[in-house]
């Protein structure tokens, strides 16, 4: 067990410092994304071939921290394509494919969507139903998609479709990944207003909607083993981190900043109590993340461990912007535009915006079953 | 970057998983737990014999000259059989003469120590509660070269069986650590009954016993922060063998699962079951990262213990606790019967929360830490 860094490693750490030192607090987003593409920074695993970084899993993992303990703002915007849409196109793309999706992601150019939700189909991905038939050099995609993120501004989707039906228990088989345009012919974005009042989310109607081969991701009926290997990528259990510290910050700067029944919200020992909870789980992700990445710097993939974070994930978003709220007496009910609101009704916001990332990707629940199931080996219900 | 084992890391742990399968059975475990002195003698011997009482002091003292990560790998090992016995409680005692005492001091305690010859503990705290410098009122009075101490502490690991004591004291320049021999007069250990046999307390009763200079390892501030350390690196070893034992009642909670049919089923098929167990295998692995970090800081990084190891404690003393409660309820009524050995852990999760901190202490801790 060794957590300092060789001098190879020290030394690139001196460099991501060097440029951070030199451009935070960001003024300008444009200006910073501009700046760490030229640095190679966004995609910086990713093959220098395809324009990535070339970074080793360990860099990697430095760049990260540093920009965790800094607080840096993300590399690049286009979040799905960054996370498993480049690394699904690596894996499985063809070169043609590689050269013309990924320089968009690299630079921020486009948004990308995914669209794996039905109406039917939620946490049971794989009995999804939306039918993607041959046609010559096309898929002819007819269904729906629903509660798809981002759908409303993105420029293409990650679609799975089933290409064949389903056999006997085998779900898997049938699906395929297609890479769709969402201004093809005949698809429909019916945003849906969520909680918070945000139209993030989308159901998607498919009528006729012709996909060129050329665009299909992986070999036919290869699309969940497509997106099993890229949800392994979005789980990079380091990155978690980074929004949960920001959110601490925020939390810890308004307990300072908060009085109730009279007082300094942090003369309560259960206030400072929980607060140095959330700091310790934090910590913990951290540390497994570490585990983590031990494993995959030995040569071993990661598997369903990486359902430990998502978990904590999970409690920490809902719980930290709930807490918040408890911190703020009466003026708790207030929202943005009102008087008493609390920055600006800013955690009232986040207290209805958790299901963003608790609920997509897999409930908790979900996630509770994989650790039951692929590791502790009990049984499938 | 490494977050695993070297490769003789990995050698002690087989080694000592090996020997806890073979010696350390549940049946013996809790013979050895009731008899009169609560441990075998002849076990601890053997576990001397392996060089693990030595493992924290240094190779001209007899030791291995090994750190926190390799004794907390072998304490985690011990943990999850709930062997008993005054180890952590020695190697605690030979960390603080080790990292505190003179060349004449090591040469005079350590070899006996690491030997497995003379039991060793740490007597920091009082009746008062307090877990801070503060709570030290055992006088330590000047009187010829030496000093004479009186008064009581508490709370005491292996009190009982220790030959030796590394003491907290009041004297007149501040705090003072010395090594207070057990067979010295005026010198008296009682064993106190706690919820968990496996484990050991007890209180030190100094009426008058004399301290000679040669005893006195460091006075006045330094004595403050080896005072902080010494508890924390209490707290690192506790929470190692925590992490086992909560591995084990989870292991042996699994297994159960998996076998114990209900309505046609193993009752792990159903949810209300499978949920819990897979909320205690995200806590034990995070609590584990934690201890092995902070164990990983003790040994390099003596000024990032603090933190390390208030979260680590913290969050191990919580969540062991509903592990605990959690294997017991999943059992159903077997796991309430004193026979079947599920009610070892939860009781060693409640022998465990409170020593060397619970969360609540630790908690602030983190708070104080993180600027709050």
């Amino acid at each position: 067990m060794d957590f300092d860094l060789t001098p190879e490693e020290e030394a690139f750490r001196a460099e991501v410092v060097a440029f951070l030192d030199e451009n935070l607090p960001v003024k300008d987003m444009r200006a910073w994304t501009r700046k760490v593409r030229e640095k190679r920074w966004v995609g910086f695993s990713w093959p220098k071939e395809v324009g990535g970084g070339g970074g080793t899993l360990m860099q990697q993992a430095i760049l990260k921290a540093e920009m965790a303990k800094r607080r840096a703002p993300a590399l690049g915007t286009c979040f799905m394509g960054l996370a498993w849409v480049g690394p699904g196109l690596i894996e499985y793309g063809t070169a043609e494919q590689k050269q013309r999706f990924i320089p968009d992601i690299l630079d921020s150019k486009v948004q990308w969507c995914t669209g794996y939700s039905e109406p039917d189909v939620g946490s049971d991905l794989a009995a999804l139903q939306c039918r993607g038939e041959r046609d010559g050099d096309h898929y002819v995609v007819n269904g729906q998609k629903i509660w798809t993120s981002l759908a409303p501004f993105a420029d293409w989707m990650i679609l799975l479709v089933r290409t064949a039906p389903m056999e006997g228990g085998n779900k898997h088989a049938g699906i395929t990944c297609l890479l769709v345009h969402m201004k093809s012919e005949g698809i429909e974005v019916r945003p849906i207003e969520n909680m918070a009042g945000g139209r993030m989310f989308a159901e998607v109607f498919f009528t006729n909607v012709r996909v060129p081969v050329d665009q299909r991701l992986g070999a036919e009926g290869e699309g969940w083993a497509v997106t099993v290997s890229a949800l392994a990528n979005e789980r990079s259990s380091i990155s978690e981190v980074e929004a949960l510290l920001r959110r601490l910050d925020e939390l810890k700067n308004l307990a300072r900043a908060t009085r109730k029944h009279g007082r300094p919200v942090l003369e309560d020992p259960a206030v400072r109590r929980r607060i140095a909870h959330f700091e310790t789980v934090i910590e913990g992700m951290r540390l497994n993340g570490l585990r983590f990445l031990t494993k995959q710097l030995k040569g071993e993939p990661l598997t369903s461990e990486t359902s430990v974070n998502k978990l904590h994930r999970a409690t920490l978003e809902v719980a930290m912007a709930d807490f918040a709220l408890t911190l703020q007496g009466p003026a708790a009910a207030y929202t943005k535009g009102a008087e008493p609101a609390i920055e600006s009704g800013k955690w009232q916001q986040s207290s209805l915006s958790w299901p963003d990332t608790v609920i997509g990707g897999g409930t908790p629940n979900i996630q509770k079953n994989i650790i039951a199931e692929r590791i502790l080996g009990l049984p499938k219900d | 970057m490494n977050f695993g084992f070297t490769e003789e890391q990995e050698l002690l742990r087989e080694q000592a998983q090996r020997f806890v399968e073979q010696r350390c059975t549940m049946p013996r475990v809790r013979e050895w737990a009731a008899s009169d002195q609560g441990f075998s003698r002849e076990l601890f011997a053997e576990i001397a014999e392996l060089g693990w009482t030595g493992l924290l002091i240094p190779e001209a003292h007899g030791g291995a000259g090994l750190g926190w990560v390799e004794a907390a790998l072998v304490l985690e090992v011990i943990g999850s059989a709930l062997v008993p016995g005054p180890l952590a409680s020695t190697l605690l005692a030979g960390a603080a003469i080790a990292e505190l005492g003179s060349d004449a001091q090591k040469q005079r305690y350590l070899p006996e120590l690491a030997a497995g010859k003379r039991i060793g503990t740490v007597a920091l705290l009082e009746g008062d509660g307090s877990l801070d410098v503060g709570g030290v009122a055992a006088e330590a009075k000047g009187e010829g070269g030496g000093l004479v101490a009186t008064g009581e502490k508490a709370h005491v690991l292996d009190a009982a069986a220790a030959d030796l004591f590394v003491v907290a004291l009041r004297g007149e320049q501040g705090l003072l650590l010395c090594v207070v021999e057990g067979d010295a007069e005026g010198v008296s250990a009682q064993r106190q009954p706690i919820i968990d046999r496996t484990k050991h307390l007890g209180s030190v009763r100094l009426e008058g016993a004399s301290v000679p200079a040669e005893a006195i390892l460091c006075e006045g501030a330094e004595a403050e922060a080896a005072y902080r350390r010494l508890f924390d690196l209490g707290a690192v070893a506790v929470t190692a063998e925590m992490v086992g034992a909560a591995d084990a009642a989870h292991q042996l909670t699994v297994g159960y699962a998996k076998e114990r049919t209900q309505f046609g089923r193993p009752i792990g098929q159903y949810q209300g079951v499978k949920h819990p167990l897979a909320e205690m295998f995200v806590d034990i692995a995070t609590f584990r990262s934690l201890l092995y970090y902070a164990a990983w800081v003790a040994a390099g990084q003596p000024d990032a213990l603090r933190r390390a190891v208030s979260m680590a404690k913290a969050y191990a003393s919580d969540a062991f606790a509903r592990v605990g409660i959690d294997t017991i309820q999943l059992h159903g009524a077997i796991g309430y019967t004193a026979e079947y050995d599920a009610q070892l852990y939860l009781k060693r999760s409640k022998f465990a929360r409170p020593t060397f901190g619970d969360s609540d202490y630790h908690y602030e801790r983190v708070a104080q830490l993180g600027g709050l």
